[in-house]
């Protein structure tokens, strides 16, 4: 007899991942309007989003992309945008089975995207990788045809809603990174910090002369490390992640 | 002579799977400097609030239609939480600001 509790993990991980899917859908459009303004072809956007499937990675790849930045700054770059999945999947090794496979791990691994660290996380037990499988399958595949979609569509659309389409991906980031803002002091501090130098460093003309991609590599390190010297997270809140 | 796509695309897929597989195939336990942690767990406000500001206000020849997506977005992400309404009054925004400004 089966009933819901008995659902294999793949079909779960199906179940699971398709509210997450749908929402990769819409984001991923957004990103497509951006790649658009890059150059990227449909099929390109398609392929990057499919094996990189990054909100803020591939932003900054399309941003290197568009400035036509040297391929060691671009890996510099995905490097600092995914940093947090080193952490997820350092995470994730927790949760995993000592016996499991290598070939299994390195699928987790793959795998990983912010909510599906979150629904892996919450996986009772030890992680079922069939459950991450089934999840994968009604997300990933969702964002690089929403990606497909938004590329299209910036080939098509009026300029002026092309234009305006593309405040869609800085919304979905604002989306992110505002609403702690509301319960963290610190990470308001960063926020703010963030976005003061950003914008410094685009006026100053010393600092304006750096190409975009590495004024983000280095502003990012230099307040992210600022803050994890002078604002240390406490024991309780390290089980938190961002 | 211009950089090529596809190699873009390898070079951000390569080091994006790297990022993904090497701590859960090689470490098989937790990270415990504080610092490393702390670093971690920053890493992604500090990234993404330099990658949207002042970037936003380039989206038109016009700033004020960034501005008017900024303001816009970070109202509805404050008040809703929300990944696509943030996303949606974002671009209302801008397109209002380019169509009265």
């Amino acid at each position: 007899m089966k009933n819901k509790n008995q659902l294999s993990p793949f079909l779960k991980g199906l179940r699971d991942g398709l509210p997450i899917g749908a929402g990769y859908f819409a984001v991923a459009f957004g990103l497509g309007i951006a790649a658009h303004k890059a150059g990227m072809s449909p099929i390109q956007g398609f392929v990057m989003s499919f094996f990189n499937h990054a909100s803020a990675g591939e932003y900054a790849g399309v941003a290197a992309i568009r400035n036509g930045a040297a391929y060691l700054e671009t890996a510099l770059l995905i490097l600092i945008a995914n940093a947090r999945y080193l952490l997820m999947s350092t995470a994730l090794s927790q949760k995993l089975s000592p016996d499991l496979s290598f070939f299994h791990r390195v699928l987790i691994g793959f795998d990983i995207t912010d909510e599906l660290f979150g629904i892996s996380i919450a996986y009772p037990g030890f992680l079922d990788p069939f459950y991450m499988y089934g999840a994968f399958l009604t997300t990933t595949p969702l964002w690089a045809t929403g990606t497909f979609i938004g590329i299209t569509a910036g080939n098509i659309l009026p300029d002026i809603v092309v234009k305006s389409l593309s405040a869609a991906i800085y919304g979905m980031f604002l989306a992110v990174i505002i609403p702690p803002c509301r319960t963290s002091r610190n990470i308001t501090i960063v926020v703010l910090v963030s976005f003061a130098l950003s914008w410094l460093m685009s006026v100053i003309p010393a600092a304006a002369a750096i190409s975009e991609g590495f004024r983000i590599i280095i502003l990012t390190l230099v307040i992210s490390s600022l803050a994890a010297v002078f604002m240390p997270l406490s024991e309780e809140a390290e089980e938190e992640l961002p | 002579m211009k950089n090529s796509i596809w190699i873009y695309l390898l070079v951000m897929s390569a080091v994006s799977f790297i990022i993904r597989v090497l701590p859960v195939t090689l470490i098989r336990r937790q990270i415990k400097n504080r610092f490393i942690r702390s670093l971690l767990y920053y890493l992604p406000y500090a990234t993404l609030a330099v990658m949207t500001f002042p970037a936003i206000l380039s989206i038109s020849e016009n700033p004020l239609c960034g501005a008017a997506a900024f303001a816009a977005s970070v109202i509805t992400a404050w008040f809703t939480k929300n990944l696509f309404l943030s996303a949606l009054f974002g671009c209302a925004a801008a397109f209002l600001a380019a169509i009265l400004l």
